[in-house]
């Protein structure tokens, strides 16, 4: 007798519908904008949360099998780069000061994008962004681990790496990445989508990936580079949840487009501000460079961004107006942020150095406009000073950006000879930005940025020393107790890499791999 | 305009002077000269002479640079929140209204940094 089979399993799109849709209910006890209180308050329309479309289709038990599968292969590649001493394999040890940047500036991100996707998938009324949310929020965490786990080898032999988990409270640079983050989580759920979901994950997460995880591959770091692979499938999902998002909003009601709008002009500054730091790392902290950071930005932002936002015009949405201002930056921000760096390097978790006379001849073919005009001369006289033995400390603290908290290092930009000051006044009290994108920020929510705690007024407030410091006691150094305060070792982790332990034991570890000693 | 909040928003300034130990914070910038790589942020009593914070205060912060020793500020071209303006060096900081947070900025004509890189 022939049995009729029972089709055993669902096809993706049931399977799917089922476990992302009518999951929850009415609620009768309390309301439901009780329940869900983020909801509205931003002024977003949202008529039928059913109009969510994930594209990939994910269900957490698919998510779960995937992503264990992917943990497996990082940790047998950790282990053997681990047990073969792979830090010995990077290109030059100048490289090991990427890594302590991502360490402390970028690892941290990813937890607290952790906690701010699980708080946007509580707050969302729907199931399918509630879901995707999830699946993001459960990423971030694992990339958070995965890079603090592959990183943690380089700990065992090289300083800085030792307390980044305090440092993004503290040190002046990290302020930078924190502080975004902090205005994005202090947002409403729709803005956080925008913000990290758009904005970070989909228009600029190019611009910070590839850099460091090809900065990886071409340095010769095969754990990095696998954390990165490990990603990178999540990445990819990420950035179109952070598109299926604008899109969804932008279709559900005409009313939600200026208030899109405005989110996408702020974000998408927000985040090239932030992004000078990784401009930075590509120029100046990769022994072997993959691109130059200008190239990047071509590359990746303009081209790719523009083809986005061709997309997107379809809806009403134009590209951000400050943008413009991005287009000239490329030239400068990466030159202007290590010299930054260079000078503040005694107040830094990493060492900085100023480039041979080869790595000068590939910027200046890099950047022909600008490198042998406005920078090459800084670098070789700093350069020469140090070898007179004369390195060149800046002990006075820099005035800052009250939005992204940079030190005002940027020009103007119809002169990059000239800083770009911009001035606010808000109850009487002055405010100071660095440029036309940070100031119109600043402008439209003053009572927000009015708050920021910028480091070197924390500093001057007598905020940063060790409990228990008696800045009138005699001799007090306030940069010494600074640094204690930020747990940067004087003399170990910070200052040039010229003379550093860093410098010397990598030379004498790589030595006793290479030759008879 | 006002933030969009659930409750009603409204928190404390974060660097009022009255936290600064009765000190302020005045920026000083020297412009055209890069070498220094932002303006200069300096934490003082409002009862300090302009030739002291000229004299006593800015060398510290700006004798790195080679051009400095050829720098008499009571020459150079001052700008006061973007605007033209001459210091008196015998006055205050308070008598001159250099209030709270007050960028100044300083031209030295002449003087056009490493090789006239504006560095």
């Amino acid at each position: 007798m022939d049995m009729q089979a029972t089709k055993k399993k669902l096809g993706l799109k049931e399977k799917y519908a089922h476990m992302t849709r009518g999951l929850d209910w009415e609620t009768t006890y309390q309301s439901m904008d009780k329940v869900f209180p983020q909801a509205a308050f931003e002024g977003i329309k949202i008529h039928d949360w059913d109009k969510w479309e994930d594209p990939f289709r994910l269900t957490m038990d698919a998510y779960w099998k995937y992503q264990a599968e992917k943990e497996r292969k990082l940790y047998a590649v950790l282990d053997a780069f681990a047990q073969n001493n792979g830090h010995l394999g990077v290109t030059d040890a100048r490289y090991i000061n990427a890594l302590k940047l991502f360490l402390t500036g970028i690892s941290p991100l990813e937890y607290v994008a952790h906690r701010g996707f699980a708080a946007a998938g509580r707050n969302f009324p729907g199931v399918g962004p509630r879901v995707a949310c999830l699946m993001q929020s459960l990423d971030e965490v694992r990339h958070a681990q995965t890079q603090i786990h592959a990183l943690s080898n380089y700990n065992k032999h090289y300083n800085g790496f030792h307390d980044f988990k305090h440092m993004i409270e503290r040190v002046w640079y990290l302020s930078v990445p924190k502080s975004f983050f902090d205005d994005a989580f202090s947002a409403g759920p729709f803005e956080w989508m925008i913000a990290i979901g758009f904005s970070f994950e989909y228009v600029l997460t190019n611009l910070l990936f590839v850099p460091f995880m090809s900065g990886a591959a071409y340095n010769g770091d095969m754990g990095t580079v696998t954390v990165g692979f490990s990603a990178q499938s999540d990445e990819a999902r990420h950035m179109t949840l952070g598109l299926e998002c604008i899109k969804f909003m932008l279709e559900q009601d005409p009313d939600n487009l200026p208030i899109v709008q405005k989110w996408i002009d702020k974000w998408a500054w927000r985040g090239t501000r932030v992004l000078t730091l990784v401009g930075m790392m590509m120029d100046y902290m990769l022994p072997k460079r993959v691109m130059s950071w200008k190239e990047a930005w071509e590359i990746y932002f303009e081209q790719n961004g523009g083809a986005l936002f061709n997309d997107l015009a379809r809806y009403g949405i134009k590209v951000p107006e400050c943008l413009s201002q991005a287009a000239i930056d490329k030239e400068h921000i990466s030159h202007q942020a290590w010299a930054t760096f260079y000078q503040y390097s005694g107040a830094a978790d990493f060492h900085t150095w100023m480039p041979t006379d080869e790595e000068m001849d590939w910027l200046s073919a890099k950047y022909p406009n600008t490198f042998d005009k406005y920078y090459r001369p800084r670098f070789t006289h700093w350069r020469e000073e140090a070898e007179k033995g004369n390195r060149f400390y800046n002990s006075t603290l820099p005035m800052l950006c009250q939005v992204c908290q940079i030190p005002m290092l940027f020009t103007e930009p119809d002169d990059p000879t000239q800083i770009c000051y911009r001035e606010s006044e808000y109850q009487g009290e002055k405010y100071h930005t660095c440029s036309d994108g940070c100031k119109h920020i600043f402008d439209n929510e003053p009572d927000k940025y009015i708050q920021a705690w910028l480091p070197v007024h924390q500093i001057y407030q007598g905020n940063c020393f060790p409990e228990g410091t008696d800045p009138t006691a005699e001799g007090f150094n306030p940069l010494a107790e600074v640094l204690k305060w930020y747990h940067v070792e004087h003399g170990r982790d910070n200052l040039d890499f010229e003379g550093s332990e860093d410098q010397k034991n990598f030379a004498a570890w790589r030595g006793m791999a290479t030759k008879n000693v | 305009m006002a933030v969009k909040a659930l409750k009603h928003y409204q928190f404390p300034a974060a660097d009022t002077q009255d936290k600064f130990h009765g000190n302020q914070l005045v920026y000083v910038g020297w412009d055209k000269h890069l070498f220094f790589c932002a303006p200069f942020a300096f934490c003082l009593p409002p009862n300090t002479r302009f030739g002291d914070l000229c004299d006593k205060v800015l060398p510290q912060a700006f004798s790195a640079h080679p051009e400095w020793s050829q720098v008499d500020l009571s020459k150079a071209v001052w700008k006061k929140s973007g605007q033209p303006w001459q210091p008196d060096m015998n006055k205050t900081l308070a008598e001159l209204g250099i209030g709270h947070k007050e960028a100044l900025r300083f031209e030295t004509p002449g003087l056009n940094g490493i090789q006239g890189s504006c560095s």
